[in-house]
């Protein structure tokens, strides 16, 4: 059976995901997917150009409350399990390289 | 009294600290005895002294609350404030709440005791527990066999009795396929019935929190006091007819159709044989039985696997390992540190999840793959639908076989996936159903999976009921006699 999936794909959609895969690990998870959709690919034989998708089984109505103030997680809480705090906020590392 | 308090249902033991005979504290120490013995790894953390603390609060107030201190077990996926919350995953070790569960706080204000958290599949994703990063859960019945999952921990500790009852999550049979493995009842409600608020997030049009007990009325109690909405989760709905307690005895001119897809191959004989006999006493009840044809079930899984991981892969990332989770020691930028932080602290299923995921929503993909999965969604509703226009309940196994043994699936992750090719139709279609036990197959319990309309729930508790006392599973795990 061909495979489904390529290398590069596997490495492009860890990329996307924010996963580090290792090299044996993209290989492994290669194989692992494309079995995975040989199965999966029997649906895409379906005619369905005029079934309408579902995204929720319950037919709810935007549900829009009033705009009132309300107690929120005191931020002490908030921040208590993150692993690096600074400026009363979440740390996160720099984005943007700065060059002197 | 002779029979250890630990045998008590909750319903039981409810009278009976009711009636002055016991005391919430007595009960909850005999059971934390049980839980503090795990030769099952039904727990991942257990909170004796909280939990005696609470009963004792119980035991001194003036007015008793309706569940009267009876323990729970809770399944590790919904927070509970301070008491550490991993979801089976290593990257939230360690990992305390900052607020509980809504549904975890409804059954504590109700007088339930939180005794512990149980085992499951990492972040739910999984039908044996073998995917959790702390060790599988064993089958009460044989522990060299999984006892399903994701909630395996929340079904095990039922089957050990180690707690009368627990709260599990089901996204495409998590409570009701280990509820079957270990001979419980298990429940998972109409989708929005239940608060998903503190639930941590797998799929989220599917995942639905749910009771796991011994008897169907345990079943019924535990549900009544989570079901309802909660302005925390705009997706919960308003719960108008009450659950109450089952009673019937009878069944009379109730129509059950039984589904012939899942009646056939692909399905163990000796839990085909067992199903049959159990649908047999649904005639000497006096309802009726015939075939009713899901024909896209055979489309469930593919399905599944598609929507499945495209909201988890949306969902899980959320763990970046900068408001929780361990961040990974001298990771370089930003980037570098996500990618570590999740490359080395998800395990390997909810890892492949994330991929075909991300995959099936990515650029050139996503109709083919995302897009066509909720189209056959739809014909998945309209499978349901068209059935229930002919039948009141649909009837058929919870699992198409009894316990596996460990290890047998975990090279294969599609053989896993199959162990809910009959549950997974039912969650698509965000339909209540109940799995309760039938009979034996090759010594291990066998499930007989009960499927309604939208908001059935009651209806499908009464029929859940009469059945449970026609067929009289009274057995329970060599170990337990």
């Amino acid at each position: 059976m061909a495979a489904v999936i390529e290398r590069e794909t596997v490495e492009h959609v860890a990329r996307l995901a924010r996963l580090r895969l290792g090299p044996e690990e993209v290989e492994r998870m290669r194989q692992e997917l494309s079995g995975i959709l040989e199965h999966i690919e029997l649906i895409q034989s379906l005619e369905l150009d005029d079934v309408p998708p579902t995204t929720h089984v319950v037919a709810l109505q935007n549900v829009l409350r009033d705009d009132t103030p309300r107690p929120s997680l005191p931020r002490e809480l908030a921040l208590r399990e993150a692993p690096a705090v600074a400026h009363d906020g979440f740390e996160v590392r720099g984005w943007i390289e700065t060059h002197a | 009294m002779t029979e250890p308090l630990w045998e008590l249902t909750a319903e039981r033991a409810i009278g009976l600290i009711g009636g002055g005979e016991l005391s919430a504290e007595e009960l909850t120490a005999a059971f934390a005895d049980r839980a503090g013995n795990d030769p099952w790894a039904a727990f991942l953390a257990i909170d004796r002294e909280g939990a005696l603390e609470r009963a004792r609060r119980i035991d001194a107030a003036t007015e008793r609350p309706p569940l009267a201190g009876v323990p729970i077990g809770i399944k590790d996926v919904l927070s509970t404030r301070d008491l550490v919350t991993t979801a089976g995953s290593r990257i939230l070790e360690g990992f305390r709440p900052v607020y509980t569960a809504t549904c975890v706080e409804r059954v504590e204000e109700a007088g339930a005791v939180v005794l512990g958290k149980t085992n499951m599949d990492e972040f739910a994703m999984g039908s044996s527990t073998e995917n959790s990063g702390y060790g599988p859960s064993r089958n009460p019945w044989d522990p060299d066999r999984v006892p399903g999952g994701s909630s395996g921990g929340s079904a095990a500790c039922v089957a050990a009795r180690q707690v009368p009852w627990s709260l599990g999550s089901d996204t495409g049979g998590s409570i009701r396929q280990p509820a079957a493995l270990c001979g419980i009842v298990g429940m998972k409600p109409t989708y929005g019935a239940v608060s998903r608020y503190g639930l941590i997030a797998f799929a989220s049009s599917l995942d639905q929190v749910g009771p796991l007990a011994r008897t169907v009325r345990d079943t019924a109690l535990l549900l009544s006091h989570i079901v309802g909405h909660d302005p925390m989760d705009s997706t919960s709905l308003e719960w108008r007819e009450p659950i109450v307690l089952p009673d019937a005895e009878r069944v009379d001119g109730l129509r059950v159709g039984y589904v012939e897809e899942l009646m056939g191959e692909g399905v163990q004989v000796g839990v085909r044989t067992s199903v049959r006999a159990a649908l047999d006493r649904i005639e000497d009840l006096g309802g009726t039985l015939t075939p009713v044809s899901l024909p896209n079930t055979e489309h469930g899984l593919a399905t599944y696997y598609l929507i499945a991981p495209a909201e988890c892969s949306a969902n899980l990332a959320r763990f970046d390992a900068i408001r929780f989770g361990a961040a990974p020691p001298e990771a370089g930028g930003l980037v570098e540190q996500y990618e570590r932080a999740r490359g080395e602290g998800f395990g390997r299923e909810v890892k492949r999840r994330i991929m075909l995921g991300t995959f099936a929503l990515s650029s050139g993909y996503y109709d083919a793959y995302y897009g066509q999965a909720q189209r056959v969604r739809t014909l998945i509703v309209r499978d349901f639908a068209r059935a229930f226009e002919q039948v009141d309940i649909l009837a058929s196994p919870t699992s198409p076989t009894v316990a596996f043994p460990l290890g047998e699936r975990t090279d294969d992750p599609y053989s896993m996936y199959l162990a809910d090719v009959c549950t997974i139709p039912v969650s698509l279609a965000g339909l209540p159903a109940i799995s309760i036990p039938c009979g034996l197959s090759e010594g291990l319990p066998v499930g007989l999976q009960l499927t309604g309309p939208a908001f059935s729930e009651n209806r499908l508790l009464d029929v859940a009921h009469a059945l449970e006392a026609a067929i009289g599973f009274d057995e329970r795990p060599e170990g337990l006699r």
